[in-house]
């Protein structure tokens, strides 16, 4: 809205007051002009509850800030507040707001959720507000006059803001304030305004967007999406009753005069949701469900009914109105309501409820996965029922190329590929134009899903290639759509921005790249600059840094606008956090760059400085101090210099610095920096406080500062300002203090830091102890327990017995930090080793089920320790204790428990093991049986580990019964489990003779489940390996007799995995398998023949070299014509099979049966021949030399090959 | 199908990789110059071999070898041309 209409409306409204206030002076009826009363509207108290007239938002930060280092906005609010408000931190506010902290909102519809634009942060929804398009068609100057308008008007509205909030400070805002409270009757008038705006949006007219204000929203929705928006009406928020509403669906609605009455609705039934404005999420999952019915116009019957017949006139539509579409008789009809079971009245066919869902099946497209209702805005024109004999070639073009894309959008997977790949190979054909120009609008939909928009970015992807230099005139409207990309949440989303805005670059060049961008760079709003400097970024790293240097120096040395100086420098910051170390051998030419803007006269490009150049410093670690000597005395003044945000940058800056300096060098800054970062430790911003511990760390790494140092300088306020309660509660600062902690730690030494933590054991806050625990174990696991003198070792056991006894909730961490410290102390442990025990012992006995859990585990850590100081006894005492708690019922505390026994049975060994064994594995024998994974895989370890170790602590007829029990562990899920019980068998039948096993093994092949049968057959290889195949080969080549395919694949698998597991032992069994070999080589059964090449392939490997060669050609006689199986699998192992026996028999002979096919006539048996002529040429090219037909024209004569001696 | 187009990504890939490979439709032509230039590499790879072969071409060894290098240019002559 421009100022006149500004004026126009400040006019309007004080005419009215001056009205009101006339009627309302004799007696100050009303409240509102009473000034004793409180009025009904404002809030009593303005100081509280904030004062409506001004900007709510005054003071707050609007933005978030995408990236956590950037917390720099436009804005900057002062709302006349003197005091600072004492609340939460933003950060704590948020915590659960976003990022990976984020939490399901689950009152919001999974349709939302899918939505892009209802998981953006307010800052990521400003794209919309990006006028699209406006650009087009000016030249580049006329594009920055506009820029430069719209700088000064918002110089001037921001004036205008400054005036109001005096004036409202002054007092004197009475008559303001009802000016605006009127908001009804200025809205019709706006809503008139609007209109006439919204249709110069429509036509494309290139025209300043007016800034958003509160009585002009509407028109500005519409505007925004250009032609593309037609909910635009709705939008506007203008109360309307009923009978104007446009038909949603289709066209130009700004044609439906705003007073037309409902019997201007076409007749069509198809209208989607006309009447209830804002964007209609109805998708076409609402089949049947009778709400949509509710929502449904009124048909025209309907109307008649309701409405008295006299007294109204039923009006002729107006002239030149016609309805939007043909009326829906392509439609599909609706489905049948979905019965949800139990008794259901029937119901009279509603006739509103047919015809009136929307088109899965577009004329000429066919059929969708879906189709949303936002859809038919965009594709409306397809179910229009035109004839296509009479359109132009243009309309034709424009239908085609918005078949394709809806194929792309909402096609079936087959659809979209074809659909794409016509697109792209059409591209140039159809043209830029048409093509943009139906999918940014597409991009821009608010509703737009993540699977959406990963299709139509991809399309643009692929166009991109194929039109070049053609898309330059759509450079601008591309950036505009894309540009957000790169500010997603999504990590791909980012990526795919990128791959497109790059190449885009390639595709337009340089120059026009810069020209198209360059106004967008000191543009008003900081949404836009943000966005711009990152594709310009890209840019960078699209073509060379190099190419874009001498315009990024240009821009940083702006003298017309500061937000240009900003946008180039946040430029040069975005390029080293794109392209990484890549930025290494341009690093002098970009500092230099920007150096002199560390001195700028805005504190906010200041700012922005020392965050790029800390983003420089960070990509190019270690190397690259040489080319930041030039600034390294104005960063260090500065940083003395600064306070506040700035300071936060100037210290992150010389945080990243000082890593790359040599020895001498960063003490010396070190030392400089350090006083100021003393006095910030006490600094109560959140975003300095993570600074200043990350700089504090680093300058803790470089090898220049010396524990000394720390010692005397840093370490006392550093506890004393950051170890403090408050800080364990927020979860950021908890991890940021025990980072720096424990790299303060890794250069003071162990004890010097427990000694001053220790005390903190026994606080009484939960996660301060938690806090406390975590940084003793990390430092201590870096650093072993060598440090800690025997004082403090005792103070340190008493305080982490404390605190594990005490935890409210169990916990990890104080786990980990337990066993780290014992494991650490070793042998100096074992004063301390019945206190802890009987600590277990007793929690062991706990009610809770987690603390079972935890004691149980505690013990699996500290076993080894109590091994190495002798408490054998001890251990025998809690190996009995855990035997008892064997009968436990939760499944996860039984795991632990059974993890427990391992590890004692690991470290006591099986025949000092109490109970003995022989009475602890009956007790497993049923536990076998259960179903849960952490129980079935710590018992089957521990029962492997006793048939391993002590098979003659139990009997034979025992390890049989666990034999049985294995097989069904065979069908577990989780591999590992079903690793470690073959394994199990292997062992077993090591223990007891593999004959029983066996037994069981073969007719567990005759089982139904396939996964059962093909561990079995590993099984069975496996106790072949394990006890020799002699062993087993017999019982096994017997068991291929039995008529039964099951059981003959299973024999064929298990001969397949045995030969793989025996490797060169085969040569002595190749000639006794050979025959059954050749049995299922000619079998009819195809996976037969599959399961035998595979057994072949094995053998083949296993006696290479070893003069089998004989029985390998024999078995590729009868391999070869496998050759023309067609099924994947099959032709697959075949073709192994054949690479196989290549090695085996050697190059040549094989060969020999290559070359009589690769020039057959018949293309289906030339094309398998390639395939092994391909498959040797890679694996043995040079053996083929000496083997190759002897060709006998001239010119192919090897004659070489000829020279005899 | 798709397991078609795979199949074809792949061997296109390979055929990238390796010049020498082919396809159902590999000419006569490129296969003798591939077989004739496989050759010629492979002489010259092997040391030994190409001694043994300047001592029955009685020439030096060098010279041999850069008349193996010299040969693999259009080793069996100019493709033929294509019948339309």
């Amino acid at each position: 809205m421009s100022d006149a209409d500004f004026e126009r409306v400040r006019q309007a409204q004080a005419e009215r007051n001056a009205v009101g206030g006339k009627k309302g002076a004799p007696d100050f009826s009303t409240q509102r002009n009473n000034p004793d009363k409180v009025s009904l509207t404002q809030s009593a108290d303005p100081e509280l509850y904030g004062d409506e007239s001004r900007d709510k938002f005054a003071g707050y930060n609007t933005s978030i800030a995408v990236d956590d280092d950037d917390a720099v906005e436009d804005d900057d609010g002062h709302d006349g507040r003197l005091v600072g408000q004492y609340t939460a931190t933003s950060a704590q506010m948020n915590e659960w707001a976003h990022g990976e902290n984020e939490e399901a909102d689950i009152l919001q519809s999974r349709e939302k959720q899918a939505q892009i634009a209802s998981r953006e942060t307010d800052y990521q929804k400003r794209r919309f507000d990006r006028a699209n398009g406006a650009s087009e068609g000016q030249s580049y100057r006329e594009t920055m006059q506009q820029r430069e308008l719209e700088r000064e008007e918002e110089r001037v509205r921001r004036l205008i803001e400054e005036q109001n909030k005096e004036a409202i400070a002054n007092g004197d805002n009475d008559d303001e304030m009802d000016g605006i409270e009127h908001q009804a009757v200025l809205k019709d008038g706006s809503a008139e305004d609007a209109k006439p705006k919204e249709e110069n949006g429509v036509n494309g007219e290139a025209k300043p967007r007016a800034r958003k204000r509160r009585w002009d929203t509407g028109g500005d929705a519409a505007t925004m999406n250009g032609a593309a928006d037609t909910n635009g009406d709705a939008l506007n928020g203008v109360k309307k009753s009923r009978w104007d509403a446009p038909p949603a669906v289709g066209g130009d609605v700004g044609a439906v005069s705003k007073k037309a009455s409902k019997w201007d609705l076409p007749p069509t039934a198809s209208g989607a949701t006309p009447a209830l404005g804002a964007t209609p999420a109805q998708s076409m999952a609402t089949y049947g469900t009778d709400i949509s019915g509710r929502n449904a116009p009124i048909s025209d019957e309907e109307l008649d009914e309701m409405l008295p017949s006299e007294g109204y006139k039923i009006l002729e539509p107006p002239p030149g109105y016609e309805p939007l579409r043909a009326p829906a008789h392509r439609l599909a009809p609706p489905a049948t309501p979905a019965n949800t079971g139990g008794f259901m009245m029937q119901e009279a066919v509603d006739a509103r409820s047919m015809g009136k869902q929307l088109p899965s099946d577009i004329p000429g497209v066919g059929d969708l996965q879906f189709f949303k209702a936002e859809d038919m805005n965009y594709f409306g024109k397809l179910v229009d029922g035109a004839d296509e004999n009479e359109l132009s070639v243009e309309e034709l073009k424009q239908r085609k190329i918005m078949r394709l894309l809806l194929k792309v959008k909402n096609g079936t997977p087959p659809m979209r590929k074809t659909a794409l790949r016509q697109l792209t190979d059409n591209a140039r054909h159809f043209g830029a134009g048409p093509l943009f120009d139906q999918i940014l609008p597409l991009l821009m939909e608010k509703s737009l899903e993540d699977q959406e928009r990963h299709l139509l970015v991809k399309v643009i992807d692929r166009i991109l290639y194929k039109l070049d230099d053609l898309v330059r005139p759509y450079v601008h409207k591309i950036l505009v759509v894309i540009e957000p990309l790169l500010i997603d949440q999504d990590y791909y989303a980012r990526v795919e921005g990128r791959e497109i805005i790059s190449n885009l670059s390639k595709a337009a060049g340089l120059a026009h790249m810069i020209s198209t961008m360059r106004p967008d760079i000191d543009h008003v709003d900081e949404y836009v600059r943000n966005t711009t400097a990152r594709a310009f970024a890209v840019v960078a790293s699209a073509l060379g840094i190099p190419t874009l240097l001498p315009f990024l120096k240009a821009v940083c040395k702006s003298k017309k606008s500061w937000q240009a100086r900003h946008t180039g420098v946040k430029i040069v910051q975005q390029i080293p956090i794109l392209m990484g170390c890549a930025v290494l051998p341009h690093l002098k030419g970009l500092v230099d760059c920007i150096g002199e803007n560390l001195n700028d006269e805005q504190a906010k490009v200041r700012t922005v400085t020392s965050l790029a150049l800390a983003a420089l410093a960070e990509a190019s670690n270690p190397f690259g101090i040489e080319s930041f000597d030039e600034i390294l005395n104005p960063l260090w003044t500065g940083a003395r210099k600064q306070r506040g945000k700035g300071l936060a940058g100037f210290l992150k800056a010389v945080g990243y610095i000082i890593p790359l300096m040599d020895e001498e060098y960063s003490n010396y800054y070190t030392t400089h920096i350090m006083e100021v970062l003393l006095r910030e430790f006490q600094s109560p911003d959140e975003e300095m406080k993570k600074v200043v511990l990350k700089v504090i760390s680093q300058c803790a790494g470089v090898s220049g500062v010396t524990p000394a140092y720390l010692k005397e300088t840093v370490l006392d306020d550093f506890f004393k300002s950051f170890w403090v309660r408050r800080m364990a509660l927020d979860k950021r600062n908890y991890k940021q203090v025990v980072e720096t902690t424990v790299d303060l730690g890794n250069k003071v030494g162990v004890g010097e830091i427990v000694e001053r933590i220790v005390n903190n054991l026994k606080d009484e806050s939960e996660s301060y102890r938690k806090m406390t625990v975590e940084t003793i174990e990390k430092v201590i696991s870096a650093m072993g327990a060598a440090d800690i003198n025997e004082r403090l070792e005792e103070r340190l056991i008493d305080g982490i017995l404390h605190a594990f006894q005490e935890q409210g909730v169990e916990d990890i961490v104080l786990l980990n930090g337990f066993g780290t410290v014992v494991n650490a102390l070793g042998t100096r442990a074992k004063p301390y080793l019945p206190q802890i025990v009987s600590t277990i012992l007793w929690r062991l006995n706990n009610k809770s089920a987690t603390v079972r859990q935890q004691a149980a585990d505690l013990i699996t850590r500290i076993a080894i320790v109590m091994k190495q100081c002798d408490e054998d006894a001890l251990m025998g005492k809690l190996g009995s204790i855990l035997y008892e708690y064997l009968g436990e019922e939760y499944p996860e505390v039984l795991g632990s428990i059974l993890g427990a026994l391992r590890s004692i049975v690991t470290v006591v060994g099986i025949s000092s093991m109490q109970p003995p064994i022989k009475d602890l594995l009956p007790r497993l024998t049923p536990i076998l049986r259960n179903r849960h994974e952490k129980v079935q895989e710590n018992t089957i370890d521990l029962v492997g580990r006793i048939a391993d170790r002590g098979p003659e602590s139990v009997n034979a007829r025992e390890w049989m019964r666990i034999c049985f029990e294995l097989l069904d562990m065979l069908k577990a899920h989780k591999k590992g489990i079903r690793r470690a019980a073959n394994n199990t068998f292997g062992f077993i039948a090591k223990a007891i003779g593999p004959q029983d096993v066996l037994a069981t093994l073969l007719n567990n092949l005759r089982v139904q489940e396939r996964q059962s049968r093909v561990c079995t057959a590993v099984a069975i290889g496996i106790v072949a390996e394990t006890c020799a195949p002699f062993t087993v080969l017999p019982a096994l080549m017997n068991e291929y007799r039995v008529p039964e395919l099951n059981v003959q694949n299973g024999v064929l698998k298990s001969l397949s995995f045995l030969f793989e597991y025996i490797g060169e032992m085969a040569k002595d069994y190749v000639y006794a398998v050979t025959p059954l070999l050749e049995d299922a080589l000619i079998d009819r059964d195809q996976v037969h023949r599959q399961t035998a090449a595979s057994v072949v392939k094995h053998v083949a490997l296993g006696v290479v070299g070893l003069g089998c060669e004989d029985a390998m050609l024999h078995l590729l006689n009868l391999l070869y014509p496998n050759l023309f199986e067609t099924s994947p699998h099959v032709i697959d192992r075949v073709i192994e099979a054949i690479d196989a026996v290549r090695l085996a028999v050697g190059t040549g002979a094989v060969m020999n049966y290559v070359w009589a096919g690769l020039f057959h006539p018949a293309r289906k048996v030339r094309t398998p021949y390639w395939r092994l002529y391909n498959d040797a040429y890679v694996q043995s090219a040079d053996a083929m030399v000496p083997y190759y037909p002897p060709l006998e024209e001239e010119k192919l004569r090897r004659n070489e090959l000829m020279v005899i001696i | 199908m798709a397991d078609k187009l795979r199949t074809q990504q792949q061997l296109e890939s390979m055929q990238n990789k390796f010049i020498g490979t082919g396809h159902a439709d590999t000419t006569r032509h490129e296969w003798t110059s591939n077989i004739a230039r496989d050759s010629y590499s492979s002489y010259q790879g092997h040391v030994p071999l190409l001694h043994y072969m300047s001592i029955g071409m009685g020439m030096p060894m060098e010279k041999v070898r850069a008349q193996c290098m010299e040969k693999m240019v259009l080793p069996v002559g100019p493709a033929p041309a294509v019948e339309e």
